[in-house]
């Protein structure tokens, strides 16, 4: 697997047929049966093809938005639509989402590749139809060689991995990652970020990442919302519109940094600590 | 694996770790052929009269001479205690998979399994012989009852404890009911199952010998609970010690298989079965 991407690849814009939108949140709030309110008025229109990042303090309530977005939790107040899905009876875009937690949650008495088919298993696909797109998914991540292993043989990265291929093996169009890598190490962080990006590049997939990271949503997306706490609501919408190309150089780039500044900028304006002026963030 | 091991580190040789085997099988085999020939020199040396304490030699000589009454009972232990498991984990695990599907179930039912399991069986064992049509199954009955609990609440505790992101995933996947129980919860709880297979296994056996004293049954369909007391009141203390030697074999081959069983279940992902390798 390349995990360092070529130089030639700059970031694709959403083709025409892509800028619709996928799902559009509207005044969506939240309040847990224990009174805490966890999102307030949220409204946002995530357009097909974007790599969308939710950015903010811990209790900003951006895990909250993706998991109401992915149907795992009612909204008190508000609506989920979409807009350009087959709507099923909960509501849901009926296999269109897929999810990344933030740890594997791998079931660790099948293999690799039993994990990889769980969501076709679910849907009643045999295991022989199957099998090539189990495949192609593993290959996608570059697990081809695990197909028989068990989690507990591989390494935290290799897992994360291979919950990455059982979200991609059902071809969604929406791919929700709640902080999938904040338990890794930065090395193999680095890694995963590149191949995500590899990802979605190559599948024209829509992707909505979950994280607490400046750099990883400055790395990754092309539109960052950065979110305020208590009570959760978006406090800044940022599109970046980049025509740079995203690997190692970008890393290291003027333009990633001013991004990252004016990120940061944004991000501690919403935890609420007025910054001085001439104040560097670096 | 084709390449030929470095010079430097060659590892613990063939020979050496098959040696430490051995002497894992060796040392116990051993230490208890020391403690009988202590025992039995240690009879012949004091003169204690064989409806005392008989030695093993003696005790072998009634394994053999009383082959004929013996083998019988231990057929019937055997059949009792290994179908009332059977029940048991039939039971224990139909009630449990019934018990979690919902909150009022188990709010209604589970002071009910709890006054059942904290009342001593051989409290209720008059009982049961009165109600059942034969001592045989009333046996049955109280190595059921023993052994069900143990299974029962290690399987509720099992389903219950399945990892909530995976049951976030089932659901994202939009899993029936029966897909989440068959896929998710019966596997996760596979280690809750087998300690309580074990647990079980043993508790099934004791209860199949308690049980059979309490009912004090007698003649031809007896166990090896009844030529025990049986033994016991002839004086016949070789043959009370040989029945005890067979409940212990028992005892020993029930352990070993519900251990193998387990291990072929869980070795290869459940860390009680893993080997820590540091």
């Amino acid at each position: 697997m390349t995990s360092l991407p070529s130089t030639e690849d700059p970031i694709t814009p959403p083709s025409p047929k892509q800028r619709r939108a996928l799902v559009v949140m509207k005044d969506v709030s939240k309040v847990f049966s224990s009174g805490t309110v966890a999102l307030t008025g949220m409204s946002l229109t995530v357009i097909g093809g974007e790599f969308v990042s939710l950015l903010g303090p811990s209790g900003c309530g951006k895990s909250t938005a993706l998991r109401i977005i992915a149907g795992l939790g009612d909204t008190t107040t508000g609506t989920i639509d979409w807009p350009s899905s087959r709507i099923n009876s909960k509501g849901l875009p009926e296999g269109d989402i897929s999810f990344v937690f933030q740890e594997p949650t791998l079931m660790p008495w099948a293999t690799v590749f039993g994990n990889v088919y769980l969501p076709l298993k679910l849907r009643g696909i045999s295991k022989s139809a199957a099998r090539a797109d189990i495949l192609e998914a593993l290959d996608r991540v570059g697990l081809k060689d695990f197909v028989d292993a068990y989690p507990r043989e591989l390494s935290g990265g290799m897992k994360m991995r291979v919950s990455i291929a059982r979200a991609l093996v059902t071809k969604p169009r929406l791919l929700l990652m709640d902080e999938p890598f904040a338990a890794l190490d930065e090395i193999t962080r680095q890694k995963l970020n590149d191949d995500v990006l590899r990802l979605w590049r190559e599948t024209g997939i829509t992707v909505i990442f979950v994280t607490h990271s400046v750099f990883e949503s400055a790395y990754l997306s092309n539109r960052i919302i950065v979110m305020k706490a208590r009570p959760g609501r978006v406090h800044d919408d940022f599109p970046l519109v980049t025509s740079a190309e995203r690997g190692l150089q970008y890393r290291t780039s003027e333009e990633y940094r001013a991004t990252c500044d004016k990120v940061s900028r944004s991000l501690i304006e919403a935890i609420g600590f007025p910054l001085a002026d001439g104040m560097e963030l670096h | 694996m084709s390449n030929p091991a470095p010079v430097s580190n060659p590892g613990p040789s063939f020979a050496s770790l098959y040696g430490e085997t051995l002497l894992k099988i060796l040392v116990p085999i051993l230490v208890v052929c020391t403690l009988l020939v202590i025992w039995q020199v240690g009879v012949w040396v004091s003169g204690v009269p064989q409806y005392i304490l008989p030695g093993p030699i003696a005790i072998a000589g009634a394994l053999i001479k009383d082959w004929g009454t013996l083998s019988p009972a231990l057929w019937v232990t055997t059949k009792i205690t290994l179908m009332s498991l059977g029940l048991a984990l039939l039971g224990g695990v139909g009630i449990a998979v019934a018990l979690v599907q919902s909150k009022w179930i188990e709010i209604a039912f589970y002071p009910i399994t709890v006054i059942l399991q904290v009342t001593p069986i051989v409290a209720i064992a008059p009982l049961i012989l009165i109600y059942s049509p034969s001592t045989q199954v009333a046996l049955l009955i109280c190595a059921f009852l023993v052994a069900f609990f143990p299974i029962l609440s290690n399987m509720v505790q099992g389903l219950k404890s399945v990892d909530h992101n995976l049951l976030n995933l089932f659901d994202l996947y939009g899993a029936s009911r029966w897909q989440t129980l068959l896929y998710l919860k019966l596997p996760a709880s596979l280690p809750y199952f087998m300690t309580g297979l074990r647990i079980g296994g043993g508790l099934a056996l004791i209860a199949a010998v308690v049980a059979e004293f309490a009912a004090g049954s007698a003649g031809a369909g007896s166990g090896l609970a009844f030529r025990l007391l049986e033994a016991q009141f002839r004086l016949n203390i070789p043959r009370l010690f040989a029945a005890l030697f067979l409940l212990s074999c028992l005892g020993v081959v029930i352990f070993a298989i519900t251990s193998f069983i387990s291990w072929l279940a869980l070795h290869r992902w459940h860390e009680s079965s893993l080997k820590r390798e540091n």
